[in-house]
């Protein structure tokens, strides 16, 4: 719950950054509500990419969360006009907390699904609008506090690197970068580097697959029923 | 001031939130009966998020200038101490928090243009 108030806070605060007003930073979290994304964004909104760019980016960035789904094809059928709001709202975190909590007894599932997805959202919008209004009272020299963002990825990269079960991905995800930011520069190197990684990932995957192998059987067996 | 017009900002939005959606609906939309997602999609979408991460961090920098003042040394020292923060604590919090703040000093004091 903390969390999702402070990764929100400082998304509100560097939209407020680029000079954009709360309204907007919440309009945001509450039609996209996808953490990573919305900060990638904030480079679109400040005017870099064409939309075309925008929206494979978004594609490739989210495409994880086709796997969420997955998991709760049948959990969700059940749940009436409720299905479409836990599809729209299955982020990561919900996706942990849907995986991880006990339903209690005497309570219907299906309630307790939607108030957890319900919760989270309202916690993320709340930080968002925190983070925004903050930003605009604030009157030091907010110079540098873009590096938020920076600062959010190197703690999620540094996440992976300790917990995923091979650090190849990782490792071609920056050469490939690196090099699409000297060839393409920096206004264009995403999508070169985007379908860099997708064509290297694809040829290593003989040597890939055996090792993430445990890590989908895990997937599956966490999120069981 | 953002350089685009509010028009542009909501289609940016727009796009974004449809091809978010897309993603969360996609198994609903076309593996509702017994129809499992190609080994090769499973493949990709596992084995992409922590290559997709290490591109965006090396593309959150993308305006620093190691060949020119101050050599993306602003940039390389606060991503090691929000590296060194978390290995040690873990805390999301602290990292992230830090991190900005070593960044906003480097920036705003030490590497002053």
């Amino acid at each position: 719950m903390i969390g999702y108030i402070v990764v929100g806070m400082a998304f509100g605060l560097l939209v407020q950054n680029i000079g954009l007003n709360f309204l907007w930073a919440g309009l945001i979290s509450l039609t996209v509500y996808a953490g990573s994304m919305q900060f990638v964004m904030i480079n679109f909104l400040s005017g870099a990419g064409s939309l075309i760019e925008v929206a494979l980016v978004t594609f490739i960035v989210n495409m994880r969360h086709m796997f969420y789904g997955l998991t709760f094809l049948t959990r969700f059928k059940s749940m009436g006009k409720k299905k479409p709001y836990m599809v729209f709202a299955l982020t990561d975190e919900t996706y942990a907390l849907l995986c991880s909590a006990k339903v209690p007894a005497n309570v219907e599932p299906g309630l307790f699904y939607f108030l957890i997805a319900l919760l989270n959202q309202i916690y993320w919008i709340t930080g968002t609008l925190l983070g925004a209004l903050f930003g605009s009272i604030l009157s030091i020299d907010t110079t540098g506090i873009e590096f938020t963002m920076t600062a959010l990825f190197a703690v999620i990269c540094t996440e992976q690197w300790l917990s995923f079960p091979t650090r190849i991905p990782a490792i071609i995800g920056l050469i490939c970068a690196v090099l699409s930011l000297n060839l393409f520069g920096a206004t264009n190197m995403l999508i070169p580097a985007m379908f860099a990684i997708i064509l290297l990932l694809t040829l290593l995957r003989p040597a890939l697959e055996p090792k993430i192998r445990k890590l989908e059987e895990e997937e599956m067996e966490q999120c069981q029923l | 001031m953002p350089a685009l017009n509010p028009l542009n900002l909501l289609m940016i939005i727009a796009v974004v939130s449809v091809v978010t959606i897309f993603t969360r609906a996609l198994p609903f939309l076309f593996f509702a009966g017994n129809r499992q997602p190609s080994k090769y999609i499973l493949y990709i979408g596992n084995i992409l998020p922590p290559a997709v991460m290490a591109m965006l961090l090396l593309y959150s920098i993308r305006s620093a200038t190691p060949l020119m003042y101050p050599y993306g040394l602003p940039e390389f020292i606060s991503i090691a101490v929000v590296i060194l923060l978390h290995v040690w604590k873990r805390n999301n919090l602290i990292s992230i928090l830090c991190g900005t703040l070593c960044y906003m000093v480097l920036v705003q004091v030490v590497f002053a243009s």
